[in-house]
């Protein structure tokens, strides 16, 4: 017995409506049903952080979400820090600073970094360790990425 | 798609949830902020046939003032919890255990209610509320009835709720005004899951004399431990550097760890050891920065 429930959900802007199984993880819902697949599933258990989407502006893990929960939200993936043309001013300083390198993180860095300079646009050091410490990156060593989003909160300004 | 088939409900008001508990009663599982829940249904440890979600609860999301303590409902988010000015000025013991209690993306999310009734051993809120002698009130369709924090937390993942019931808001003790408050911990980080910790709060009267003291270890057994008979050895007393070192003694032996493949036991009980003296230099050094 498959039971669905319908949910109407804005993502990047767009507003879907769709009918989802309550046991659909959002991470799974955004990549399999809306085809967003920037963003990435890690561990799928809360540890990682790559799955990492802002739910009505805060940063939430996806893959601890079910989408049915996600009913009446609004949502942002990293398909939206851009506008499909030039990248945003953090995206850039993360080229820049090689703040990546596999990538497979970086979606998740991007959205959590993006929600830190809203709510503190020029954060130390100490607090933009803090606040990143929930996405792992296994190729940096963090420190490029923190210099990237210290440089892009210089920007900002 | 990664746990198993469930039945999903979504009550409003928490009369609703509590005919939907007795409708089902150990099939559901009340899901809070869902950050550790549905990691275990996403490893299919855990598999509940019914999910009552509360997140659409509106009243369990309140921070309530009492006459002498702030009551908040099982759905207040543990980064609302930690940033609200109440929770800031009223019980800061509050704000300083959730800062450990996972990353700010979890922490959006989880909530002061969930933290207590899925009782880790590590989790640091089961502690401030062993600590400051919380009382937690659990709601079903018979009515309420509210347990003390000391009584609450059973072993791992084991608290006094019944599967027809559900904590519905907890009650933690205002903070009197110049208590030195801090919860330690050692983990491998500060947002990942820990070794062991301790809630702390003490004051110290005009006196130089401990007028108050509550300290509870985490991580060290089953459940949060009081650590009676530190405080009152220290009940009355001055602290001085001969005292302390007494104090953290009898804090590391009244624990009861056991070896785990990680880490031994004495660790743990030299972990409290040296967090009940530096809880107790810390309330030193705060009150000698007011003289």
């Amino acid at each position: 017995m498959k039971m669905l429930h319908e949910i109407a959900v804005t993502v990047n802007g767009d507003r879907f409506v769709e009918e989802v199984e309550a046991r659909y993880l959002l991470v799974d819902f955004l990549r399999q049903r809306l085809r967003l697949t920037g963003t990435h599933v890690g561990c799928a258990h809360g540890a990682c952080g790559a799955c990492t989407v802002l739910v009505d502006g805060q940063p939430m893990r996806s893959c601890l979400m079910f989408a049915v929960q996600a009913n009446g939200s609004e949502i942002t993936t990293v398909e939206n820090l851009s506008d499909g043309e030039r990248l945003s001013p953090l995206q850039e300083e993360f080229r820049r600073h090689h703040a990546l390198q596999c990538g497979y993180c970086t979606p998740g860095m991007l959205i959590s970094a993006t929600a830190l300079l809203a709510e503190n646009p020029r954060p130390t050091e100490e607090q933009i360790r803090t606040y990143m410490a929930g996405n792992l990156c296994r190729c940096t060593g963090y420190t490029p990425i923190v210099r990237a989003i210290e440089a892009a909160s210089r920007r900002k300004h | 798609m990664k746990p198993p088939p469930f039945l999903y409900h979504a009550p409003e008001s928490l009369e609703e949830v509590v005919a939907l508990l007795a409708e089902h009663g150990g099939d559901a599982r009340c899901m809070a902020g869902g950050q550790s829940l549905i990691p275990l249904m996403n490893l299919r440890m855990a598999r509940p046939e019914v999910i009552i979600d509360l997140n659409r609860c509106r009243e369990l999301m309140r921070i309530d003032r009492g006459q002498d303590s702030l009551v908040y409902g099982a759905m207040v988010r543990a980064r609302e919890a930690e940033q609200s000015d109440e929770t800031v000025t009223g019980c800061p013991l509050i704000p300083k255990a959730l800062l450990h209690a996972g990353p700010i993306a979890v922490r959006n999310r989880s909530t002061v209610g969930g933290m207590l009734a899925h009782a880790d051993r590590t989790a640091e809120l089961p502690g401030v509320a062993v600590a400051l002698d919380a009382m937690l009130v659990i709601a079903s369709a018979e009515g309420e009835r509210e347990v003390a924090a000391t009584e609450f937390f059973l072993g791992d993942m084991t608290t006094a709720i019944e599967p027809n019931e559900m904590l519905k808001a907890t009650r933690f003790p205002l903070a009197s005004t110049g208590a030195y408050t801090e919860f330690f911990e050692a983990g491998v980080r500060q947002e990942g899951v820990a070794i062991a910790g301790l809630a702390a709060q003490v004051l110290i009267g005009e006196s130089g004399a401990v007028e108050g003291i509550r300290l509870a270890a985490t991580g060290v057994e089953s459940a949060p431990v009081r650590l009676k008979s530190v405080e009152e050895l220290l009940l009355g007393s001055k602290l001085d550097e001969l005292l302390i070192a007494e104090a953290a003694k009898l804090g590391g032996s009244a624990v009861g760890p056991v070896d785990d493949p990680f880490v031994p036991a004495r660790y743990r009980r030299r972990v409290t050891e040296t967090f009940v003296k530096r809880a107790l230099q810390g309330a030193v050094n705060q009150r000698n920065a007011n003289v």
